[in-house]
């Protein structure tokens, strides 16, 4: 069973995204602080992280780029969902290691199909 | 005396003198000049002793006794005051570039054409009758030597036989060749004031032999000469002084006159101011001329004395000084005699035509010829030819004038008196000369009124009554006026008969001419030519300009360059530059006349400060000594001021330019940050109103694909929705909120007890709070706490603190406390809760807006804007809104407003508590 590790501040949003990881057959784990990031990835390596970039503590980006740094972290898909739609915004999502950058509000199929493409066969 | 001889004499004379004035000019253009020495200068001032002097004043003292003395008295004490007073004209006359009398005059009223005129019309009718007195002098003196005494009088000679009238013509060709023999039309001419100087020398030569012949030939000494005078009662009354009021007054009278003549006759300003090349010879002129004077009247009376003991009677007195030695037998004698008063009337008649000629041209007839369009004259390149034509042609008329004169008047006055009645004539300068250059208020109005008016009365009280004394009047007109009005009569004007007629005019022409010259300067306004000339005549001395007089004989004197530079670049810089130019060549000091180079080096200079084709106009006007262009030099000085003042306002205007530009930089600079921001809220707002949206959108999509959804799920999502969508309602209620407040910055104040306030937001959020079970304790004071404040802003402060500590209250035993204390300055109201409280670091930010203490973000996170808006609420009120906390404890929002001064309002309400 993939297990994905959502990353979000707001339980309305986390609501969601939640139902939609569990409809595809994945185990779900919450983390709403950026400090809690990192050792929730070491408790559990996800397959799939949904990382949203305001977050209290510790910014998006920046958790972004400290799990490439990690050995184990190159192998974790992570798709960055936030309200920063601009350029550059999201030319910065992938130069810190993001493969995919969705930007809110979104259409639930496109969060659905992009994560499809990175979970592994169940 | 042969006819011959003497023509011979005379023209062997006049030969020499020609020999001396074209040397002076020889000596001056190779730069070796005579003048510029003051014993010559001084000598060429003794041009004031003329044929009067010489012959008339052993006339005059042979029927007056002393009282000669008067118009030698007056220059002498005049000398005194040269250095205060001439110093200043000549200083003027320097910077100015003046060239008459009547120059200064016009030159100091605002440059006025009109004033000069008038000037140059009074002084050729002023001068006339005294060059007729010389032309009367040299023919007198010519028939007393070829023709017995009394064969015929002069009007009876045919004129084509009058001596006079040849006398006149070859002046007239004298003066041509001396006065305007140059091409170059300079003012200041060397050759004819070295020629006046050697003239001074022969006459007091001359006038001393004879007195000397007089005194040791004749008798032994001035004793014996006056002791065989005393024998005779009618010569020893002249020893004795009158000492009687009106002869008293009449020196005094006649001193004051030649104190004003010596210093305003065209031929003395001529050779004092104009032919001037050194301030400083002044200084030894001051006492060189009054010793000139004394030497030439120490014989006067020993002569005079003579002649009335060897003639028997004063009928021939004005030639005493020829018929005593030649009535010895003294041929030689006699001859330098004859060539003394010759010299002594050629000297005046040159010089006097000269001068008057200049004015005459200058003043009078180019600026008439400049009005005539169809002429161009001002057009043409060379004027040097037209000019000389008209000074020519002048002095012509001005010599027949003078015959014309003479031969009009016949033999009826003396020498003395026509020369008094020319002194009174120019003594008219006196008001506009002396106001000019001492008092800056005079105009060219009150110049006008009173040189007309004093010419007016001195043409009516002198001149006039010699017609009548001529027979072209009634006699008549003198003894009981004209028409028989006994007021009017010109030796008595008023009934005013206690003065002589000369003294008399003096008083009424004085009295006239100052009079409305001051009047007329006061009644007037002066224009800005006027002001500006006025203050460079009064104040000269402190004004920059050349040291000592300019010396501008050659084509471009290096004294001129450096005065025109200073003038335009001021002193220092002017002089700066010229120290470069030596430096850069190494010279040990400037050259007298500057070579072409420098004369490029200082146009360039000046073309700096005033443009290229100005510079290029004045370097000409310098470097060519036109005097027709000295005007022009002056009037782009004058626009050189003006564009000074012009340069200093655009300067003032560029200082308001840069504070504005500098106002506009700082509204621009906040202009960008308010973008900043504005861009900063606009990107905020659309951030909080994404993050509900995300959620409405996410759950609704989800609700609409999925059709089997647990009827549990289906109600929380469908909560999710609501509550999002309240979000959303509030936040855009906020902004509106906010934006509003920004709008309108004004309050709808007015005076309420706060109680009330926080009585109505407690009994607006009491619901809530009951239905979160949150203890509510509320103190409020039990007086009245007046403040003038807006009750609905105020209330929605409250409101928002009391819902926030609702928000916040998670504590299992919530509690909020509401407390209130008023005193006489300030009132405070304060909301505590026991939530978790807030970090000290984010106690100030969540003041900001969309700034949450990110902690106390729950399920009832607002907007974000609640707090900010409050605080902006209370600030206008002049008020604070501040919180503390301490983290887990909770945290109490204080509000204070200023209070309103207490009125004697009774305290009617006993509530003291309510929980």
């Amino acid at each position: 069973m993939p297990h994905v590790l959502i990353v979000e501040d707001e339980p309305s949003i986390v609501t969601p995204l939640k139902f939609l990881m569990e409809q595809e057959g994945c185990s779900v784990q919450i983390v709403s602080d950026g400090a809690a990031v990192m050792p929730a990835i070491a408790a559990q390596r996800p397959d799939l992280i949904l990382l949203d970039v305001m977050l209290p503590s510790r910014n998006g980006y920046d958790l972004c780029h400290a799990i490439r740094e990690r050995p184990e972290g190159n192998d974790i898909a992570i798709i960055m969902l936030t309200v920063k739609g601009r350029e550059v915004d999201i030319e910065k999502g992938y130069a810190m290691g993001a493969d995919a950058y969705i930007t809110k509000p979104f259409a639930v199929a496109d969060v659905v199909a992009t994560a499809r493409r990175y979970l592994p066969d169940a | 005396m042969s006819t011959t001889l003497l023509l011979l004499v005379a023209t062997a004379y006049l030969s020499i003198l020609f020999a001396v004035a074209y040397y002076g000019d020889e000596r001056a253009e190779h730069g070796r000049s005579l003048v510029n020495n003051p014993y010559i200068y001084a000598l060429s001032l003794a041009v004031y002793c003329t044929a009067w002097t010489f012959y008339g004043s052993v006339g005059y003292a042979a029927t007056t006794g002393i009282n000669f003395l008067p118009i030698y008295i007056g220059p002498t004490l005049i000398a005194i005051l040269w250095w205060g007073l001439m110093r200043k004209i000549v200083r003027i006359s320097a910077h100015q570039r003046i060239t008459s009398i009547a120059d200064f005059i016009g030159a100091r009223y605002g440059k006025s054409a009109l004033l000069a005129g008038v000037a140059t019309v009074v002084a050729v009718i002023g001068v006339v009758p005294y060059i007729a007195v010389q032309l009367k002098a040299i023919s007198t003196s010519f028939g007393a030597l070829t023709t017995p005494l009394d064969s015929t009088a002069a009007t009876e000679i045919p004129i084509w036989r009058d001596t006079a009238l040849y006398a006149a013509l070859v002046l007239a060709a004298f003066t041509i060749l001396f006065g305007t023999r140059h091409l170059d039309v300079t003012e200041r001419h060397e050759g004819l004031v070295v020629a006046i100087a050697f003239e001074s020398v022969v006459k007091l030569a001359a006038f001393l032999a004879v007195g000397l012949f007089v005194t040791f030939g004749l008798y032994d000494g001035l004793g014996d000469l006056f002791q065989h005078g005393a024998a005779v009662p009618s010569i020893e009354a002249l020893y004795t002084v009158d000492a009687s009021a009106g002869a008293f007054a009449d020196w005094m009278w006649l001193t004051g006159l030649s104190m004003l003549a010596v210093l305003f006759l065209p031929r003395q300003f001529q050779v004092t101011v104009v032919e001037n090349v050194n301030e400083a010879h002044l200084r030894k002129a001051a006492w060189l001329f009054p010793l000139y004077l004394l030497l030439i009247n120490l014989f006067v009376l020993p002569i005079a004395v003579a002649g009335l003991l060897h003639h028997g009677d004063a009928t021939h007195a004005d030639m005493f000084v020829l018929l005593v030695p030649f009535g010895e037998g003294q041929t030689a004698l006699t001859l330098f005699a004859f060539i003394g008063g010759l010299s002594a009337a050629t000297s005046m008649v040159i010089v006097a035509t000269t001068a008057l000629s200049t004015m005459i041209c200058n003043d009078l007839v180019v600026p008439l010829l400049l009005r005539i369009p169809q002429l161009n004259l001002a057009q043409r390149s060379r004027l040097t030819g037209v000019i000389l034509g008209i000074r020519r042609v002048a002095i012509v008329v001005v010599l027949l004038f003078g015959y014309l004169y003479l031969r009009g008047l016949g033999d009826a006055p003396s020498l003395v008196s026509i020369g008094l009645i020319s002194f009174a004539a120019v003594a008219q300068f006196a008001p506009a000369m002396l106001g000019g250059i001492f008092w800056k208020r005079g105009t060219r109005t009150g110049a006008l009124l009173g040189l007309v008016a004093g010419v007016a009365i001195w043409g009516y009280t002198l001149p006039l009554p010699l017609l009548a004394d001529s027979g072209w009047l009634p006699a008549s007109f003198i003894t009981e006026g004209p028409f028989g009005i006994g007021a009017l009569r010109p030796y008595a004007l008023l009934g005013m008969s206690e003065l002589n007629p000369v003294p008399h005019t003096l008083f009424w022409t004085m009295l006239a001419n100052g009079g409305l010259y001051v009047a007329g300067s006061l009644a007037t306004r002066p224009s800005i030519m006027e002001q500006s000339q006025a203050s460079r005549f009064v104040d000269v001395f402190r004004h920059a300009g050349p040291q000592g007089a300019a010396p501008w004989t050659g084509s471009a004197p290096v004294a001129d360059l450096r005065a025109l530079l200073r003038r335009f670049l001021g002193w220092r810089a002017a002089d700066r530059a010229l120290q470069r130019y030596r430096t850069r060549h190494d010279l040990k000091a400037l050259p007298e006349r500057a070579d072409e180079e420098l004369v490029d080096y200082v146009e360039t200079l000046l073309a700096g400060a005033i443009g290229a084709a100005s510079a290029k106009a004045v370097i000409g006007s310098v470097a060519q000594a036109k005097p027709l262009h000295i005007g022009e030099v002056m009037d782009i000085l004058d626009e050189t001021q003006q564009v000074m003042a012009y340069s200093r306002e655009l300067e003032r205007k560029k200082a308001e330019l840069e504070a504005a530009t500098e106002e506009l930089r700082a509204a621009n600079q906040k202009l960008k940050e308010v973008d900043h921001l504005k861009d900063e809220f606009v990107s905020t707002v659309s951030h909080e109103l994404r993050t509900p949206l995300t959620a409405i959108r996410a759950i609704s999509e989800i609700m609409h694909q999925t059709t089997d959804l647990s009827p549990e799920q289906q109600r929380s999502f469908a909560t999710t929705i609501m509550r999002e969508t309240e979000r959303l309602t509030r936040l855009v209620n906020q902004v509106l909120d906010l934006e509003r407040l920004d709008a309108t910055p004004v309050l709808d104040r007015a005076l309420v007890d706060l109680r009330d306030v926080v009585r109505n937001a407690l009994s607006a959020v009491r619901p809530q709070f009951e239905q979160q079970a949150i203890a509510l304790n509320v103190t409020l004071p039990n007086r009245p706490c007046p403040a003038r404040i807006d009750r609905d802003r105020m209330t929605q402060v409250l409101l928002n603190l009391l819902s926030n500590a609702a928000k916040y209250s998670t504590d299992a035993d919530p509690h909020v406390a509401v407390r209130m204390a008023c005193t006489n300055d300030t009132h405070a109201v304060s909301v505590a809760d026991n939530g978790p409280g807030i970090p000290e670091d984010q106690q100030e930010a969540i003041f900001e807006k969309f700034r949450q203490a990110r902690n106390r973000v729950g399920p009832q996170a607002g907007s974000g804007l609640g707090l900010a808006i409050a605080r902006q609420i209370v600030h206008r009120h002049e008020g604070t809104l501040t919180v503390e906390s301490t983290p887990g404890e909770g945290a109490t929002f204080t509000v204070q407003v200023p209070a309103h001064p207490p009125e004697p309002v009774p305290a009617t309400d006993p509530e003291a508590s309510v929980s």
